[in-house]
């Protein structure tokens, strides 16, 4: 073999290898496009179909009318009736599930010993492994039954009952991530209060909570995001009239079981009542969306740097 | 007493000024790693006592037996005993709280580890531990402490942004200012400098030098010019032994034992 033959096979490979490269490259980057397409498709479908609704419905209408009856002769189109029932029963399980989740978050990270947190964490998230079909059933069946004999005035189906078992869904999730963002906090930093004469509970409370802030808070938005998201627990519990109401003691409808309520219906495709459903849904996700703005703001602004 | 007494006459020929501390017959275990075996060493009242040694010698873990920081980890057991003067009191003991020891001992860190708070919280933070709530003796302390650690003049304007801003050698002296904030009785001291640069080591080599005038400073350094440069008493320890303690002036010019010589002098460690 020549030495220029020899010089050209080499490059020769190296071509391949570039070659190679590129097309892997090009996987990954499609890989990587599908779930933005996916994002980017969701929004133009939601987007198109609420322009059509909104040519029936001056948008005025749709966020100052009381009432939400999209299927009736009369029909109005309120969503602040859905709007209600949705954040009602999200601060119901956001009341109960960040002040235990960050509780028990501190437990774990600061007090517990390493044998308790490797028994609990695992059992804590196999609670978010529960369908949430399950927790609607619990809700309706085990705990309306208990709150109606706390309050005999409690209706059978409401969104305390929905919202409460929506908070106790949404613990592991809070309590889980908080802990890891506590537990990241370096341990430096809390021999240093300890150093300073400080208790566990000092500790835990004034320096590793707000350390870890930035995490606790991306914890929290993720819990909100999941309350407001939440579609079976409500559909099943809180019962599905439309109801524009800020007592968690009523049943009513939120944007979520509204959608599935319709969407099993048969509505003819293209009419008004077929639109609502994307109407309700591009609201949903502008709240979910200015929850995880809201989420990531947050994070900027306490951002630590160790 | 009647432990540490003994001792201290025997390393420093003579009984020059006050006892503020001594361990006697300190062993210490990490699970069944032992890591110190038998110290007795004396620290001198208003005076700067230099822990010296090879990675790995125990001068760290050392260190903070005094201020019980071996009990945040399961598994660590001491034997022996560090006395407080002038109360007596066994540091060590198992009835002794080791919260009310670091309410009296206070301790700088390797690296500069600021809370994520303000300066001035930063500073405060001892005071509200222990319930402090009158908002002008705080302010008070916060500032004495801020001047005290030379720090004042560069943060007075600026006391409420985070103490994240400040540069490293920044940030250290506010950790000191932080302990001089409860008025310690002994000031431990982890390589504070092994993190800075040389100019903000100079300055904290200095604070340690005026600090010396109120408090009692004890200081694990690497770095043998700063033991020499900063301490009044130096204690050599390899292997978890204490090899020699003396004046450090005596050390550094003629050390009795064949390994603080060979360490000195760089033919080890």
């Amino acid at each position: 073999m020549t030495l220029p033959a020899a010089i050209s096979k080499r490059l020769a490979t190296r071509r391949g290898r570039v070659l190679r490269e590129c097309a892997i490259e090009f996987m990954l980057f499609l890989a990587a496009s599908l779930s933005v397409f996916t994002t980017l498709a969701i929004v133009y479908i939601l987007v198109s179909e609420s322009v059509a609704f909104f040519r029936h419905v001056p948008v005025i209408d749709f966020l100052t009318d009381t009432q939400w009856t999209p299927l009736f002769d009369d029909a109005h189109f309120g969503i602040m009736v859905l709007v209600s029932g949705t954040l009602v029963s999200s601060i119901v399980a956001l009341a109960l599930a960040v002040p235990m989740g960050t509780i028990i978050a501190i437990y774990l990270s600061e007090f517990s010993t390493p044998g308790i947190r490797e028994f609990a964490k695992p059992l804590l998230e196999l609670l978010a492994g529960i369908p949430t079909i399950v927790y609607g059933y619990f809700a309706l069946l085990f705990v309306t039954p208990i709150l109606q004999w706390l309050i005999p005035s409690l209706p059978g189906f409401n969104l305390l009952s929905a919202g409460l078992v929506m908070g106790i869904m949404i613990v592991p999730t809070v309590a889980s991530l908080s802990e890891d963002a506590m537990r990241a906090v370096p341990a430096a930093l809390r021999e240093g209060s300890y150093a300073m004469g400080a208790t566990r509970l000092q500790t835990a409370l004034k320096v590793v909570t707000p350390a870890a802030f930035s995490g606790i808070a991306a914890a929290y938005i993720l819990g909100i995001s999941r309350a407001v998201g939440e579609t079976m627990i409500l559909a099943v519990a809180a019962g599905m009239q439309p109801n524009l109401t800020w007592n968690p003691m009523e049943p009513a409808a939120t944007i979520t079981s509204y959608i599935v309520q319709v969407a099993l219906g048969d509505l003819p495709h293209g009419s008004i009542g077929y639109q609502t459903i994307f109407a309700a849904g591009l609201t949903l996700m502008l709240i979910t969306l200015m929850f995880n703005i809201l989420g990531h703001m947050l994070r900027r602004r306490y951002r630590e740097s160790y | 007493m009647e432990i540490a007494r003994p001792e201290v006459q025997r390393f420093t020929g003579s009984a020059d000024g006050a006892i503020k501390a001594a361990a006697g017959g300190l062993s210490f275990y990490y699970g069944a790693v032992n890591a110190l075996r038998n110290i007795n060493v004396p620290i001198h009242e208003k005076r700067v006592t230099a822990l010296i040694g090879p990675s790995g010698c125990g001068k760290s873990t050392f260190l903070r037996c005094f201020n019980r920081m071996h009990d945040l980890y399961p598994g660590n057991r001491y034997e022996g005993e560090i006395r407080l003067f002038p109360d007596n009191t066994n540091l060590l003991a198992p009835e002794v709280d080791p919260i009310e020891v670091r309410m009296r001992i206070g301790m700088v860190f390797q690296k500069p580890n600021p809370f994520p708070k303000t300066i001035y919280e930063n500073v405060a933070y001892g005071l509200r531990v222990r319930g402090e709530r009158a908002r002008r003796v705080i302010d008070d302390k916060v500032e004495q402490a801020l001047k005290s650690a030379a720090l004042w003049d560069e943060v007075k304007d600026r006391l409420q942004s985070l103490a994240f801003n400040l540069s490293g050698g920044q940030q250290q002296r506010l950790c000191i200012a932080r302990c001089l904030a409860t008025d310690p009785e002994l000031l431990l001291f982890d390589e504070p400098t092994s993190a800075l640069d040389p100019i903000a080591t100079g300055s904290i080599e200095e604070l340690i030098h005026k600090l010396k005038d109120r408090v009692t400073i004890l200081i694990v350094t690497h770095n043998m010019q700063q033991a020499a440069r900063v301490s009044d008493y130096t204690a050599y320890m390899y292997l978890g032994e204490l090899v020699e303690f003396g004046r450090t002036d005596d050390i550094f010019v003629k050390p009795r034992d064949r390994r603080t010589e060979d360490y000195i002098t760089g033919r080890m460690g």
